[in-house]
Protein backbone atom coordinates (compact mmCIF):
# COMPACT_ATOMS: atom_id res chain seq x y z
CA UNK A 1 0.00 0.00 0.00
CA UNK A 2 1.20 3.51 -0.87
CA UNK A 3 0.53 6.49 1.40
CA UNK A 4 0.28 9.97 -0.13
CA UNK A 5 0.10 12.98 2.20
CA UNK A 6 -1.32 16.21 0.78
CA UNK A 7 0.23 19.28 2.42
CA UNK A 8 0.59 22.97 1.74
CA UNK A 9 2.35 24.87 4.49
CA UNK A 10 0.04 27.82 3.90
CA UNK A 11 -3.62 27.28 4.74
CA UNK A 12 -6.45 27.59 2.26
CA UNK A 13 -4.53 26.66 -0.88
CA UNK A 14 -7.00 23.91 -1.79
CA UNK A 15 -5.78 20.71 -0.13
CA UNK A 16 -9.26 19.48 0.79
CA UNK A 17 -10.76 20.37 -2.60
CA UNK A 18 -8.02 18.33 -4.28
CA UNK A 19 -8.13 15.41 -1.86
CA UNK A 20 -11.91 15.06 -2.30
CA UNK A 21 -11.47 14.87 -6.07
CA UNK A 22 -8.56 12.44 -5.78
CA UNK A 23 -10.79 10.26 -3.60
CA UNK A 24 -13.33 10.11 -6.45
CA UNK A 25 -10.69 9.44 -9.10
CA UNK A 26 -8.71 6.86 -7.12
CA UNK A 27 -11.96 4.96 -6.54
CA UNK A 28 -11.96 3.00 -3.28
CA UNK A 29 -8.77 4.43 -1.84
CA UNK A 30 -8.73 4.96 1.91
CA UNK A 31 -9.01 8.67 2.69
CA UNK A 32 -7.83 10.23 5.95
CA UNK A 33 -8.60 13.76 7.15
CA UNK A 34 -5.66 14.66 9.38
CA UNK A 35 -6.64 18.32 9.78
CA UNK A 36 -8.20 17.31 13.08
CA UNK A 37 -8.72 20.80 14.51
CA UNK A 38 -10.44 22.24 11.44
CA UNK A 39 -11.58 19.21 9.43
CA UNK A 40 -13.60 19.95 6.31
CA UNK A 41 -13.25 16.90 4.05
CA UNK A 42 -16.43 15.34 5.46
CA UNK A 43 -18.37 18.30 4.04
CA UNK A 44 -17.52 17.07 0.54
CA UNK A 45 -17.50 13.28 0.97
CA UNK A 46 -20.62 12.88 3.14
CA UNK A 47 -19.37 10.03 5.28
CA UNK A 48 -21.64 7.71 7.26
CA UNK A 49 -19.91 7.04 10.57
CA UNK A 50 -19.62 3.35 11.39
CA UNK A 51 -17.30 3.52 14.39
CA UNK A 52 -16.48 6.28 16.88
CA UNK A 53 -13.75 6.28 19.48
CA UNK A 54 -13.12 8.86 22.18
CA UNK A 55 -9.67 10.35 22.13
CA UNK A 56 -7.78 10.80 25.37
CA UNK A 57 -5.65 13.87 24.89
CA UNK A 58 -3.12 15.28 27.28
CA UNK A 59 -3.98 14.81 30.94
CA UNK A 60 -5.07 17.66 33.15
CA UNK A 61 -4.20 18.40 36.79
CA UNK A 62 -6.97 18.49 39.37
CA UNK A 63 -6.53 19.94 42.87
CA UNK A 64 -8.27 18.44 45.86
CA UNK A 65 -9.45 21.64 47.59
CA UNK A 66 -9.84 19.87 50.94
CA UNK A 67 -6.17 18.86 51.02
CA UNK A 68 -4.61 21.97 49.45
CA UNK A 69 -2.82 24.34 51.86
CA UNK A 70 -2.26 26.98 49.15
CA UNK A 71 1.49 26.78 49.74
CA UNK A 72 2.07 27.84 46.14
CA UNK A 73 4.83 25.36 45.32
CA UNK A 74 2.87 24.12 42.30
CA UNK A 75 2.49 27.68 41.07
CA UNK A 76 6.21 28.21 41.39
CA UNK A 77 7.20 25.03 39.52
CA UNK A 78 4.59 25.06 36.74
CA UNK A 79 6.22 26.20 33.51
CA UNK A 80 2.96 26.53 31.59
CA UNK A 81 1.40 29.33 33.70
CA UNK A 82 -1.45 26.92 34.30
CA UNK A 83 -1.85 27.61 38.00
CA UNK A 84 -3.50 30.88 38.88
CA UNK A 85 -2.56 33.04 41.90
CA UNK A 86 -5.50 31.63 43.87
CA UNK A 87 -4.15 28.08 43.22
CA UNK A 88 -6.68 27.05 40.63
CA UNK A 89 -5.85 25.13 37.45
CA UNK A 90 -6.37 26.82 34.09
CA UNK A 91 -7.30 23.77 31.99
CA UNK A 92 -6.54 25.61 28.72
CA UNK A 93 -2.97 26.27 29.81
CA UNK A 94 -2.37 22.94 31.59
CA UNK A 95 -0.09 20.68 29.54
CA UNK A 96 -0.68 17.63 31.74
CA UNK A 97 3.01 17.26 32.57
CA UNK A 98 2.47 16.25 36.21
CA UNK A 99 5.12 18.47 37.81
CA UNK A 100 2.57 20.06 40.17
CA UNK A 101 1.48 16.63 41.40
CA UNK A 102 5.09 15.65 42.11
CA UNK A 103 6.00 18.80 44.05
CA UNK A 104 2.78 19.08 46.10
CA UNK A 105 3.74 18.27 49.71
CA UNK A 106 0.10 17.47 50.49
CA UNK A 107 -0.34 15.09 47.54
CA UNK A 108 -3.43 17.14 46.80
CA UNK A 109 -2.96 17.18 43.00
CA UNK A 110 -3.49 14.34 40.59
CA UNK A 111 -3.55 14.01 36.83
CA UNK A 112 -6.80 12.96 35.24
CA UNK A 113 -7.61 11.82 31.74
CA UNK A 114 -9.54 14.19 29.55
CA UNK A 115 -11.50 13.37 26.45
CA UNK A 116 -10.13 15.76 23.88
CA UNK A 117 -11.96 14.66 20.78
CA UNK A 118 -13.15 11.73 18.75
CA UNK A 119 -11.85 9.62 15.89
CA UNK A 120 -14.18 8.07 13.33
CA UNK A 121 -14.23 5.32 10.77
CA UNK A 122 -16.76 6.06 8.06
CA UNK A 123 -18.00 4.87 4.74
CA UNK A 124 -18.42 7.16 1.77
CA UNK A 125 -19.56 6.28 -1.71
CA UNK A 126 -15.93 6.59 -2.84
CA UNK A 127 -14.50 4.23 -0.22
CA UNK A 128 -13.70 4.18 3.47
CA UNK A 129 -12.60 7.25 5.36
CA UNK A 130 -10.91 7.86 8.71
CA UNK A 131 -11.37 11.26 10.29
CA UNK A 132 -11.50 13.00 13.65
CA UNK A 133 -12.57 16.05 15.53
CA UNK A 134 -10.44 17.64 18.22
CA UNK A 135 -12.49 19.34 20.93
CA UNK A 136 -12.20 23.11 20.53
CA UNK A 137 -8.96 24.44 21.98
CA UNK A 138 -7.47 21.11 23.00
CA UNK A 139 -3.80 20.32 22.65
CA UNK A 140 -2.24 17.18 21.29
CA UNK A 141 -3.61 17.29 17.79
CA UNK A 142 -0.56 15.27 16.70
CA UNK A 143 -1.58 12.38 18.90
CA UNK A 144 -5.11 12.45 17.45
CA UNK A 145 -3.63 12.45 13.93
CA UNK A 146 -1.67 9.33 14.87
CA UNK A 147 -4.81 7.62 16.20
CA UNK A 148 -6.75 8.54 13.04
CA UNK A 149 -3.97 7.21 10.82
CA UNK A 150 -3.92 4.00 12.86
CA UNK A 151 -7.63 3.55 12.03
CA UNK A 152 -6.86 4.22 8.39
CA UNK A 153 -4.11 1.62 8.27
CA UNK A 154 -6.40 -1.03 9.74
CA UNK A 155 -8.99 -0.14 7.08
CA UNK A 156 -6.43 -0.26 4.31
CA UNK A 157 -5.19 -3.68 5.37
CA UNK A 158 -8.70 -5.05 5.66
CA UNK A 159 -9.75 -3.64 2.30
CA UNK A 160 -6.41 -4.51 0.69
CA UNK A 161 -6.43 -0.97 -0.61
CA UNK A 162 -3.43 0.00 -2.72
CA UNK A 163 -3.63 3.71 -1.79
CA UNK A 164 -4.16 5.80 1.30
CA UNK A 165 -4.63 9.56 0.78
CA UNK A 166 -4.02 11.92 3.67
CA UNK A 167 -5.54 15.41 3.80
CA UNK A 168 -2.96 17.18 5.94
CA UNK A 169 -3.26 20.22 8.19
CA UNK A 170 -1.63 23.54 7.29
CA UNK A 171 1.69 24.52 8.84
CA UNK A 172 4.76 22.43 9.57
CA UNK A 173 4.29 21.69 13.29
CA UNK A 174 3.25 18.66 15.31
CA UNK A 175 0.04 17.57 13.51
CA UNK A 176 1.81 17.95 10.14
CA UNK A 177 4.78 15.91 11.31
CA UNK A 178 2.35 13.27 12.64
CA UNK A 179 0.64 13.31 9.22
CA UNK A 180 3.80 12.66 7.20
CA UNK A 181 5.62 10.19 9.46
CA UNK A 182 5.89 6.93 7.55
CA UNK A 183 4.19 8.07 4.33
CA UNK A 184 5.66 7.30 0.91
CA UNK A 185 5.08 10.62 -0.85
CA UNK A 186 4.07 14.20 -0.15
CA UNK A 187 1.97 16.26 -2.55
CA UNK A 188 2.24 19.96 -1.86
CA UNK A 189 -0.61 22.17 -3.04
CA UNK A 190 0.64 25.72 -3.41
CA UNK A 191 -0.68 28.96 -4.89
CA UNK A 192 1.19 31.52 -7.02
CA UNK A 193 1.48 34.11 -4.27
CA UNK A 194 4.57 35.29 -2.40
CA UNK A 195 3.09 33.72 0.76
CA UNK A 196 2.40 30.48 -1.08
CA UNK A 197 5.97 30.32 -2.40
CA UNK A 198 7.47 31.13 1.01
CA UNK A 199 5.41 28.41 2.67
CA UNK A 200 6.01 25.92 -0.15
CA UNK A 201 9.72 26.12 0.57
CA UNK A 202 9.24 25.38 4.24
CA UNK A 203 6.88 22.49 3.47
CA UNK A 204 9.45 21.10 1.01
CA UNK A 205 12.17 21.45 3.66
CA UNK A 206 9.96 19.45 6.00
CA UNK A 207 9.55 16.63 3.47
CA UNK A 208 13.30 16.70 2.85
CA UNK A 209 13.93 16.54 6.60
CA UNK A 210 12.00 13.26 6.63
CA UNK A 211 13.58 12.11 3.31
CA UNK A 212 10.23 12.00 1.53
CA UNK A 213 9.81 12.47 -2.22
CA UNK A 214 7.66 15.50 -3.09
CA UNK A 215 5.15 16.24 -5.81
CA UNK A 216 4.07 19.84 -6.34
CA UNK A 217 0.94 21.33 -7.87
CA UNK A 218 -0.23 24.93 -8.17
CA UNK A 219 -3.81 25.83 -7.47
CA UNK A 220 -5.35 29.03 -8.93
CA UNK A 221 -2.22 29.31 -11.08
CA UNK A 222 -3.71 32.07 -13.26
CA UNK A 223 -3.99 34.53 -10.34
CA UNK A 224 -0.34 35.31 -11.06
CA UNK A 225 1.16 33.49 -14.03
CA UNK A 226 4.64 34.94 -13.46
CA UNK A 227 4.78 33.45 -10.00
CA UNK A 228 3.36 30.17 -11.33
CA UNK A 229 6.18 30.09 -13.88
CA UNK A 230 8.72 30.68 -11.13
CA UNK A 231 7.35 27.80 -9.08
CA UNK A 232 7.48 25.48 -12.09
CA UNK A 233 11.07 26.32 -12.88
CA UNK A 234 11.98 26.12 -9.20
CA UNK A 235 10.63 22.56 -9.25
CA UNK A 236 12.54 21.73 -12.42
CA UNK A 237 15.84 23.08 -11.05
CA UNK A 238 15.41 21.22 -7.79
CA UNK A 239 14.38 17.92 -9.33
CA UNK A 240 10.86 18.03 -7.90
CA UNK A 241 8.01 16.30 -9.71
CA UNK A 242 5.62 19.00 -10.93
CA UNK A 243 2.25 17.32 -11.43
CA UNK A 244 -0.24 19.99 -12.37
CA UNK A 245 -1.56 23.51 -12.43
CA UNK A 246 -5.19 24.17 -11.75
CA UNK A 247 -6.93 27.37 -12.83
CA UNK A 248 -9.00 29.64 -10.61
CA UNK A 249 -12.68 28.92 -11.16
CA UNK A 250 -15.77 29.83 -9.10
CA UNK A 251 -17.06 26.33 -9.89
CA UNK A 252 -14.89 25.09 -7.01
CA UNK A 253 -16.94 27.18 -4.56
CA UNK A 254 -20.18 26.10 -6.25
CA UNK A 255 -19.20 22.45 -5.77
CA UNK A 256 -18.39 23.16 -2.13
CA UNK A 257 -21.80 24.76 -1.62
CA UNK A 258 -23.36 21.61 -3.05
CA UNK A 259 -21.15 19.47 -0.80
CA UNK A 260 -19.63 17.63 -3.75
CA UNK A 261 -16.10 16.97 -5.02
CA UNK A 262 -15.54 19.26 -8.00
CA UNK A 263 -14.67 16.40 -10.42
CA UNK A 264 -18.10 14.97 -9.72
CA UNK A 265 -20.01 18.28 -9.62
CA UNK A 266 -18.57 19.67 -12.85
CA UNK A 267 -16.66 16.84 -14.56
CA UNK A 268 -16.15 18.78 -17.79
CA UNK A 269 -14.90 22.01 -16.18
CA UNK A 270 -11.29 23.02 -16.82
CA UNK A 271 -10.59 22.57 -13.09
CA UNK A 272 -11.89 19.00 -13.11
CA UNK A 273 -9.97 18.20 -16.30
CA UNK A 274 -6.73 19.48 -14.77
CA UNK A 275 -7.26 17.49 -11.57
CA UNK A 276 -7.88 14.38 -13.68
CA UNK A 277 -4.66 14.97 -15.60
CA UNK A 278 -2.84 15.43 -12.34
CA UNK A 279 -4.28 12.20 -10.96
CA UNK A 280 -3.12 10.32 -14.07
CA UNK A 281 0.44 11.60 -13.51
CA UNK A 282 0.31 10.72 -9.81
CA UNK A 283 -1.19 7.30 -10.53
CA UNK A 284 1.63 6.44 -12.90
CA UNK A 285 4.29 7.76 -10.48
CA UNK A 286 2.79 5.69 -7.70
CA UNK A 287 2.60 2.61 -9.92
CA UNK A 288 -1.14 2.12 -9.41
CA UNK A 289 -3.54 0.46 -11.78
CA UNK A 290 -6.46 2.40 -13.22
CA UNK A 291 -9.30 1.13 -11.08
CA UNK A 292 -11.96 3.05 -12.97
CA UNK A 293 -11.07 1.31 -16.23
CA UNK A 294 -11.16 -2.06 -14.46
CA UNK A 295 -14.56 -1.30 -13.02
CA UNK A 296 -16.04 -0.76 -16.43
CA UNK A 297 -14.91 -4.23 -17.47
CA UNK A 298 -15.92 -5.97 -14.28
CA UNK A 299 -18.55 -5.04 -11.76
CA UNK A 300 -18.56 -1.48 -10.49
CA UNK A 301 -17.72 -1.11 -6.82
CA UNK A 302 -19.50 2.21 -6.57
CA UNK A 303 -22.99 2.15 -5.21
CA UNK B 1 -4.58 47.33 23.44
CA UNK B 2 -4.03 43.85 22.04
CA UNK B 3 -6.05 42.80 18.99
CA UNK B 4 -5.59 39.32 17.55
CA UNK B 5 -6.63 38.29 14.05
CA UNK B 6 -7.53 34.63 13.82
CA UNK B 7 -9.56 32.03 11.89
CA UNK B 8 -10.28 28.33 12.04
CA UNK B 9 -9.83 27.65 8.35
CA UNK B 10 -6.54 28.56 6.76
CA UNK B 11 -6.21 30.98 3.87
CA UNK B 12 -9.26 33.08 4.73
CA UNK B 13 -7.26 36.32 4.85
CA UNK B 14 -5.87 36.76 8.37
CA UNK B 15 -2.60 38.24 7.18
CA UNK B 16 -4.41 40.31 4.55
CA UNK B 17 -6.61 41.90 7.22
CA UNK B 18 -3.91 42.29 9.87
CA UNK B 19 -1.42 43.93 7.49
CA UNK B 20 -3.90 46.31 5.87
CA UNK B 21 -5.35 47.26 9.26
CA UNK B 22 -1.88 48.00 10.62
CA UNK B 23 -0.89 50.11 7.63
CA UNK B 24 -4.13 52.10 7.80
CA UNK B 25 -3.34 53.29 11.33
CA UNK B 26 -0.58 55.68 10.36
CA UNK B 27 -0.85 57.98 13.35
CA UNK B 28 -0.55 55.33 15.99
CA UNK B 29 2.48 53.71 17.53
CA UNK B 30 2.03 50.12 16.49
CA UNK B 31 3.43 46.72 17.13
CA UNK B 32 2.73 43.84 14.78
CA UNK B 33 3.38 40.31 16.03
CA UNK B 34 3.23 37.47 13.52
CA UNK B 35 2.41 34.47 15.72
CA UNK B 36 2.07 32.03 12.80
CA UNK B 37 5.55 30.74 13.53
CA UNK B 38 5.11 27.67 11.32
CA UNK B 39 4.42 29.75 8.22
CA UNK B 40 5.02 33.45 8.95
CA UNK B 41 4.08 35.68 6.01
CA UNK B 42 3.44 39.19 7.31
CA UNK B 43 7.08 40.23 6.80
CA UNK B 44 6.67 39.58 3.07
CA UNK B 45 4.07 42.38 2.97
CA UNK B 46 5.58 44.76 5.52
CA UNK B 47 9.17 44.41 4.28
CA UNK B 48 10.78 45.61 7.50
CA UNK B 49 14.43 46.17 8.16
CA UNK B 50 15.36 43.38 10.59
CA UNK B 51 17.52 44.76 13.37
CA UNK B 52 17.47 42.00 15.93
CA UNK B 53 17.42 38.18 15.80
CA UNK B 54 17.44 35.86 18.76
CA UNK B 55 17.36 32.10 19.10
CA UNK B 56 14.52 30.30 20.87
CA UNK B 57 15.46 27.32 22.96
CA UNK B 58 13.59 24.60 24.76
CA UNK B 59 15.13 23.11 27.87
CA UNK B 60 15.66 19.38 27.43
CA UNK B 61 17.18 16.79 29.75
CA UNK B 62 20.90 16.14 29.75
CA UNK B 63 21.76 13.00 31.69
CA UNK B 64 24.99 12.44 33.56
CA UNK B 65 25.61 8.81 32.62
CA UNK B 66 27.96 8.35 35.60
CA UNK B 67 25.31 9.28 38.14
CA UNK B 68 22.38 7.58 36.41
CA UNK B 69 21.52 4.10 37.69
CA UNK B 70 18.90 3.39 34.99
CA UNK B 71 16.04 3.33 37.49
CA UNK B 72 13.70 4.61 34.80
CA UNK B 73 11.74 7.01 37.02
CA UNK B 74 12.25 9.86 34.54
CA UNK B 75 10.83 7.83 31.65
CA UNK B 76 7.92 6.73 33.82
CA UNK B 77 7.16 10.34 34.73
CA UNK B 78 7.50 11.84 31.25
CA UNK B 79 4.04 12.33 29.70
CA UNK B 80 5.53 13.04 26.27
CA UNK B 81 7.55 9.84 25.77
CA UNK B 82 10.68 11.92 25.36
CA UNK B 83 12.85 9.61 27.49
CA UNK B 84 13.40 5.92 26.96
CA UNK B 85 15.50 3.91 29.43
CA UNK B 86 16.88 0.42 28.90
CA UNK B 87 19.34 -1.37 31.19
CA UNK B 88 22.12 -0.43 28.77
CA UNK B 89 21.12 2.90 27.40
CA UNK B 90 19.08 6.06 27.82
CA UNK B 91 17.56 7.63 24.76
CA UNK B 92 16.38 11.24 24.76
CA UNK B 93 14.05 12.53 22.05
CA UNK B 94 14.50 16.30 22.45
CA UNK B 95 11.92 17.15 19.79
CA UNK B 96 9.21 15.46 21.88
CA UNK B 97 10.19 17.22 25.13
CA UNK B 98 7.81 19.91 26.41
CA UNK B 99 10.38 21.33 28.86
CA UNK B 100 8.29 20.79 31.97
CA UNK B 101 11.42 20.01 34.02
CA UNK B 102 9.74 17.05 35.73
CA UNK B 103 12.40 14.45 34.89
CA UNK B 104 15.06 16.45 36.72
CA UNK B 105 12.73 16.83 39.70
CA UNK B 106 11.95 13.12 40.03
CA UNK B 107 15.48 11.77 39.44
CA UNK B 108 16.59 10.29 42.79
CA UNK B 109 20.24 10.41 41.67
CA UNK B 110 20.15 14.07 40.65
CA UNK B 111 21.62 12.88 37.38
CA UNK B 112 19.52 15.13 35.14
CA UNK B 113 20.39 18.68 34.26
CA UNK B 114 18.67 20.72 31.56
CA UNK B 115 20.33 22.00 28.44
CA UNK B 116 19.22 24.32 25.67
CA UNK B 117 17.86 22.88 22.45
CA UNK B 118 17.21 25.24 19.60
CA UNK B 119 13.73 25.13 18.13
CA UNK B 120 13.41 28.43 16.33
CA UNK B 121 14.11 32.12 16.29
CA UNK B 122 12.46 35.46 16.87
CA UNK B 123 13.12 38.40 14.54
CA UNK B 124 12.43 42.04 15.26
CA UNK B 125 12.32 44.73 12.63
CA UNK B 126 10.75 48.06 11.96
CA UNK B 127 9.14 50.00 9.19
CA UNK B 128 7.98 53.59 9.80
CA UNK B 129 5.65 53.74 12.82
CA UNK B 130 5.48 50.00 13.13
CA UNK B 131 7.58 47.43 14.92
CA UNK B 132 7.32 43.91 13.52
CA UNK B 133 8.12 40.85 15.62
CA UNK B 134 7.87 37.39 14.12
CA UNK B 135 8.85 33.90 15.06
CA UNK B 136 10.13 31.07 12.93
CA UNK B 137 9.83 27.47 14.04
CA UNK B 138 12.81 25.45 12.84
CA UNK B 139 11.72 23.00 10.14
CA UNK B 140 11.28 19.50 11.61
CA UNK B 141 10.58 20.72 15.15
CA UNK B 142 7.02 19.93 16.20
CA UNK B 143 6.37 22.49 18.95
CA UNK B 144 5.38 26.00 17.88
CA UNK B 145 3.99 27.13 21.26
CA UNK B 146 7.31 28.00 22.95
CA UNK B 147 8.23 30.14 19.92
CA UNK B 148 4.85 31.91 20.08
CA UNK B 149 5.45 32.58 23.78
CA UNK B 150 8.80 34.21 22.99
CA UNK B 151 7.18 36.38 20.32
CA UNK B 152 4.50 37.46 22.79
CA UNK B 153 7.11 38.35 25.42
CA UNK B 154 7.98 41.29 23.14
CA UNK B 155 4.55 42.86 23.61
CA UNK B 156 4.74 46.51 24.63
CA UNK B 157 1.55 47.14 26.52
CA UNK B 158 1.42 50.88 25.90
CA UNK B 159 1.13 50.35 22.16
CA UNK B 160 -1.55 49.10 19.85
CA UNK B 161 -0.56 45.49 19.31
CA UNK B 162 -1.87 43.47 16.37
CA UNK B 163 -1.36 39.70 16.54
CA UNK B 164 -1.54 37.65 13.34
CA UNK B 165 -2.58 34.15 14.44
CA UNK B 166 -1.92 30.74 12.89
CA UNK B 167 -4.95 28.90 11.47
CA UNK B 168 -6.73 26.09 13.30
CA UNK B 169 -8.38 25.69 16.68
CA UNK B 170 -5.62 23.97 18.63
CA UNK B 171 -2.90 25.01 21.06
CA UNK B 172 -0.97 27.47 18.82
CA UNK B 173 -4.18 29.46 18.31
CA UNK B 174 -5.03 29.44 22.03
CA UNK B 175 -1.52 30.60 22.88
CA UNK B 176 -1.82 33.46 20.39
CA UNK B 177 -5.24 34.79 21.33
CA UNK B 178 -4.91 34.41 25.13
CA UNK B 179 -4.73 37.82 26.76
CA UNK B 180 -6.19 39.67 23.76
CA UNK B 181 -8.59 42.54 24.38
CA UNK B 182 -10.38 41.68 21.16
CA UNK B 183 -10.20 39.01 18.47
CA UNK B 184 -11.09 39.59 14.82
CA UNK B 185 -12.17 36.35 13.13
CA UNK B 186 -11.68 36.31 9.39
CA UNK B 187 -13.83 33.84 7.51
CA UNK B 188 -15.22 33.21 4.05
CA UNK B 189 -18.91 32.60 3.31
CA UNK B 190 -18.53 28.92 2.39
CA UNK B 191 -19.36 25.66 4.19
CA UNK B 192 -15.65 25.24 5.09
CA UNK B 193 -15.45 28.78 6.42
CA UNK B 194 -18.62 28.42 8.48
CA UNK B 195 -17.71 25.01 9.87
CA UNK B 196 -14.33 26.21 11.16
CA UNK B 197 -15.73 29.56 12.34
CA UNK B 198 -18.19 27.75 14.60
CA UNK B 199 -15.36 25.85 16.32
CA UNK B 200 -13.33 29.04 16.83
CA UNK B 201 -16.34 30.87 18.28
CA UNK B 202 -16.66 28.15 20.93
CA UNK B 203 -13.04 28.72 21.96
CA UNK B 204 -13.35 32.48 22.23
CA UNK B 205 -16.52 32.13 24.28
CA UNK B 206 -14.69 29.81 26.69
CA UNK B 207 -11.74 32.20 26.90
CA UNK B 208 -14.15 35.14 27.40
CA UNK B 209 -12.47 37.23 24.69
CA UNK B 210 -14.79 39.65 22.86
CA UNK B 211 -14.79 39.07 19.12
CA UNK B 212 -16.31 40.02 15.80
CA UNK B 213 -16.22 38.64 12.27
CA UNK B 214 -14.83 39.88 8.97
CA UNK B 215 -16.28 38.15 5.94
CA UNK B 216 -13.64 38.01 3.23
CA UNK B 217 -14.56 37.28 -0.41
CA UNK B 218 -18.01 38.16 0.89
CA UNK B 219 -19.79 37.56 -2.41
CA UNK B 220 -18.49 34.11 -3.37
CA UNK B 221 -20.60 31.70 -1.34
CA UNK B 222 -23.89 31.78 0.49
CA UNK B 223 -25.57 33.68 3.33
CA UNK B 224 -25.05 31.09 6.05
CA UNK B 225 -22.08 32.74 7.73
CA UNK B 226 -24.05 35.97 8.07
CA UNK B 227 -27.11 34.11 9.31
CA UNK B 228 -24.99 32.35 11.91
CA UNK B 229 -23.54 35.68 13.07
CA UNK B 230 -26.99 37.31 13.32
CA UNK B 231 -28.36 34.35 15.22
CA UNK B 232 -25.47 34.43 17.72
CA UNK B 233 -25.42 38.28 17.84
CA UNK B 234 -21.82 38.31 16.62
CA UNK B 235 -20.97 41.68 15.08
CA UNK B 236 -19.93 41.61 11.43
CA UNK B 237 -17.17 44.20 11.42
CA UNK B 238 -16.39 44.38 7.72
CA UNK B 239 -17.08 42.67 4.43
CA UNK B 240 -14.39 42.47 1.79
CA UNK B 241 -15.64 41.47 -1.67
CA UNK B 242 -13.81 39.06 -3.95
CA UNK B 243 -11.91 41.31 -6.31
CA UNK B 244 -9.38 40.03 -8.77
CA UNK B 245 -7.30 43.14 -8.06
CA UNK B 246 -7.06 42.28 -4.34
CA UNK B 247 -6.06 38.70 -5.18
CA UNK B 248 -3.41 39.87 -7.64
CA UNK B 249 -1.95 42.42 -5.23
CA UNK B 250 -1.92 39.76 -2.53
CA UNK B 251 -0.05 37.41 -4.85
CA UNK B 252 2.68 40.04 -5.21
CA UNK B 253 2.73 40.65 -1.44
CA UNK B 254 1.50 44.23 -1.89
CA UNK B 255 -0.90 45.44 0.84
CA UNK B 256 -4.00 46.37 -1.17
CA UNK B 257 -4.64 49.68 0.65
CA UNK B 258 -1.53 51.01 -1.07
CA UNK B 259 -3.20 50.70 -4.48
CA UNK B 260 -6.78 51.08 -3.27
CA UNK B 261 -6.49 53.94 -0.76
CA UNK B 262 -10.28 54.22 -0.36
CA UNK B 263 -9.98 51.14 1.88
CA UNK B 264 -7.86 52.98 4.46
CA UNK B 265 -10.95 54.70 5.85
CA UNK B 266 -12.75 51.38 6.07
CA UNK B 267 -9.92 49.87 8.07
CA UNK B 268 -9.80 52.93 10.33
CA UNK B 269 -13.53 52.60 10.92
CA UNK B 270 -12.99 48.91 11.62
CA UNK B 271 -10.45 49.82 14.26
CA UNK B 272 -12.85 52.27 15.90
CA UNK B 273 -15.48 49.53 16.06
CA UNK B 274 -12.94 47.15 17.60
CA UNK B 275 -12.00 49.76 20.22
CA UNK B 276 -15.65 50.19 21.13
CA UNK B 277 -16.25 46.47 21.50
CA UNK B 278 -13.02 45.50 23.25
CA UNK B 279 -12.29 44.85 26.89
CA UNK B 280 -9.54 47.43 27.34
Amino acid sequence: MKQLAVLSGKGGTGKTTIVASLAVLANQAIVVDCDVDAPDLHLLLEPTVIKTQDFQGSKVAVIDEAECLKCGLCLEKCRFDAIKENIEIDPFACDGCGVCAVVCPQKAIRLTERTAGQAFISKTKYGFMAHALLSPGQANSGKLVTLTRFFARILAEKEKSPLLIIDGPPGIGCPVIASVTGVDYGLIVTEPTMSGIHDLRRALDLLKHFSLPAFVCINKYDINEDNAQKIESFCRVNGLEFVGKIPFDPVVTEAMLEGKPVVEFAPESPVAREIKNMWERLRIHLGLRDRNAEDENHHPLQR
Amino acid sequence: MIVSVSSGKGGTGKTLVAVNLALSLKNESLQFLDCDVEEPNAHLFLRPEINHIEAVYNLVPAIDENLCNRCGKCAQFCQYNAIFVTPQKILIFPELCHSCGGCALVCPQKAIAEEQYRIGSVKVGSVRNLELVYGELKVGKPLPVPVIKEVKKKIKKDRIVILDSPPGTSCPVIETVRGSDFCILVTEPTPFGLHDLKITVQILEKLAIPFGVIVNRADIGNEEVKEFCHQKSIPILLEIPYLRKIAELYSKAIPFIQEMPEWKEKFKALFEKVKGLSKG
